[in-house]
């Protein structure tokens, strides 16, 4: 027995999930799954074999998967959902492996995991400050120059952009781009606090601050590769 | 017989959409980068079909991208939808649209999994009250902004000022659809058409006059991919998939796309700007992109608004030989100015993809 398995048994860790619990039946290894999935044609990819590997319950090779890159090749379009013949959800199972790698910091041993950080950062100030997922305040076009000469215009006279496509940015009352009632955003706050949202942000935070003193880096720098750095081992072609 | 039996398929892919009286929810990604898309379908419900449509701006984001970016845990996204239903119920309303498919999706994931684990329900419900002292109902209907306007499709053909018709060949104007996956993979019956013959957007088109084009990978995923382009390391993914469409669907020469999704027309549309500057392919006529429109924007040109009213300045390819096809008159210069024509400068012009 190894020192995991003395620990945690992953698979009864997952079973706990309810995405698991409904993704999860019994995989006949169709690959139907693989076959669909946009991920796979574009990464080392697959998600029959990912189903396939939890479904030995082997707490050695869960535990490696949980801190591979594999789990983080996922776009969670779950067109997975609605091939599969026995009415398994790999989409949900990565999920499920996901959270689990997540909330026992395996996430930190992958080039793709450790993109947690800087993701829970953006995605989790934008809910807590502005109420939204995404936000003009900090979706700046210098880091995605992607959305055209267009949207460097846009963002140089945002205001008046908005105001002239009949927004209320930052503004009172309802409408497109309003300022969210700060008592509103203290809910989000709350419901943070309550459900684990909060507990979440902090671990990934440290487990990863974890990882950039083992790397002998800044956590600055280690959020910073994260979000920019790609190898080409993970690609099909 | 095989007309019957189709008949017997399709009504078990009929969705049931009432009318009127709808509690709406805005879209994180439609707010940025489509803002008059939402404009108009509240102009469209309330100032033209004289529908009832209730917002508050106390309502926010869904969690549903921070969700499928793996940065929230379940319990998180659940209770801000739980917040969101109790804002519905607490307004007097029990028909829930939002104006997003990750939203959608979203909602229609929690409200099957609490069917399915009502022990889930009823914590989500003591956390909503830990954290709010609010309490919901579910919404008795879900239905995706889309949904309303496929349900009103030929009320806004009965009051069409333009047609989805080229007004030189007076042939239809041959039009994709993309309907985003999280309107229907996850659950079919949620969406109209189901996964397997989606028609939310189809039926727009063939109420207005246009065609419908099949291609081979008419179903596959825009590239969105969340962490797949929120990450600036992994964005190949994203637009090695949106480049996998435009590739399959070049050959049928489609006019413009209608999307369904909120990050579908930003992928769509940036994408083809991407691979026109990285390569020089494009895929419309003359060096322009194939126009890509919200069903909003797409009602709003049938119903003859201007253009620059339902923001089409902001999508990087430009839309003007599809107005030309239509025969839909625009002023050139009104195309980037402020309101009451303040001189807002213009954008920048790509080296490959032809704008204006």
């Amino acid at each position: 027995m190894n020192d995991t398995e003395k620990k945690i048994n992953l698979f009864d860790e997952l079973s706990k999930d309810y995405r698991f619990r409904e993704g999860f039946h019994t995989c006949i290894n169709c690959g139907t799954c693989t076959a669909v999935c946009p991920a796979a044609e574009f990464y080392k990819y697959d998600p029959r074999q990912i189903v396939n590997i939890v479904q030995t319950r082997d707490n050695e090779q869960i535990e490696n998967l949980l801190k591979s890159d594999t789990i983080w090749y996922c776009g969670e379009c779950m067109s997975c959902v609605t091939r599969c013949p026995r009415t398994n959800g790999p989409g949900l199972v990565i999920m499920a492996l996901r959270d689990l790698s997540a909330r026992l910091g395996y996430f930190t041993e992958s080039e793709k995991g450790r993109q947690l950080l800087p993701l829970t950062h953006i995605m989790t100030n934008n809910i807590l400050n502005y109420g939204y997922c995404v936000h003009p305040k900090t979706f700046k076009w210098e880091e995605h120059k992607e959305s055209g000469p267009v949207w460097k215009w846009h963002t140089e006279h945002l205001e008046k952009s908005l105001e002239r496509q009949g927004a209320n940015y930052m503004g009172d009352g309802p409408g497109v781009l309003r300022k969210i009632p700060q008592e509103s955003l203290d809910e989000l706050k709350a419901i943070f606090d309550v459900t684990g949202g909060t507990e979440r942000i902090k671990d990934v935070e440290n487990y990863s601050a974890e990882k950039a003193k083992e790397l002998g880096i800044s956590l600055e720098e280690y959020e910073k590769q994260a979000f920019e750095f790609c190898s080409d081992k993970h690609f099909n072609h | 017989m095989i007309s019957q039996g189709k008949q017997k398929i399709w009504s078990d892919y009929q969705k049931e959409i009432p009318d009127d009286h709808w509690y709406y929810v805005r879209s994180c990604i439609r707010q940025n980068f489509f803002p008059a898309s939402e404009k108009m379908f509240t102009e469209i419900t309330k100032k033209v079909l004289h529908k009832d449509l209730y917002e508050t701006p106390h309502h926010t984001t869904c969690g549903g991208i921070a969700y499928h970016c793996d940065t929230i845990p379940q319990e998180t996204a659940m209770t801000i939808v739980a917040r969101q239903f109790a804002l519905m119920t607490e307004a007097g309303y029990e028909n829930y649209v939002p104006s997003c498919i990750t939203s959608f999706g979203n909602y229609a994931e929690i409200l099957e999994t609490w069917h399915e684990f009502p022990e889930l329900e009823a914590k989500i419900r003591e956390d909503l009250w830990k954290a709010c002292r609010r309490e919901f109902n579910k919404p008795k209907y879900l239905a995706h902004s889309s949904d309303l306007i496929f349900h009103w499709r030929n009320e806004i053909a009965a009051k069409a000022k333009h047609h989805l018709v080229n007004k030189e060949t007076g042939e239809p104007l041959k039009i994709v659809e993309h309907i985003g996956c999280h309107y229907a993979k996850m659950f079919p019956h949620k969406g109209v058409g189901g996964a397997e013959y989606p028609y939310v957007l189809a039926g727009m088109i063939d109420s207005w006059g246009g065609q419908v084009i099949d291609y081979p990978e008419r179903r596959h995923c825009c590239g969105y991919g969340f962490r797949q382009y929120h990450v600036k390391a992994n964005r190949s993914y994203s637009i090695s998939n949106t480049w996998k469409k435009f590739e399959s669907m070049e050959p049928y020469h489609p006019d413009a796309i209608i999307t369904n999704c909120p990050g579908c027309p930003y992928f769509l549309d940036r994408w083809q700007y991407v691979i026109a500057e990285q390569t020089g392919k494009t895929y419309g006529e003359n060096g322009f992109g194939i126009p890509v429109l919200t069903y909003e924007e797409l009602a709003g040109l049938v119903l003859g608004y201007n253009p620059w009213d339902l923001g089409l300045q902001l999508h990087q390819v430009a839309v003007e030989p599809l107005l030309d096809k239509i025969g839909i008159e625009y002023d050139p210069k009104a195309k980037y100015v402020g309101l009451n024509q303040e001189d807002l400068l213009r954008p920048e012009l790509p080296s490959s993809l032809k704008c204006f």
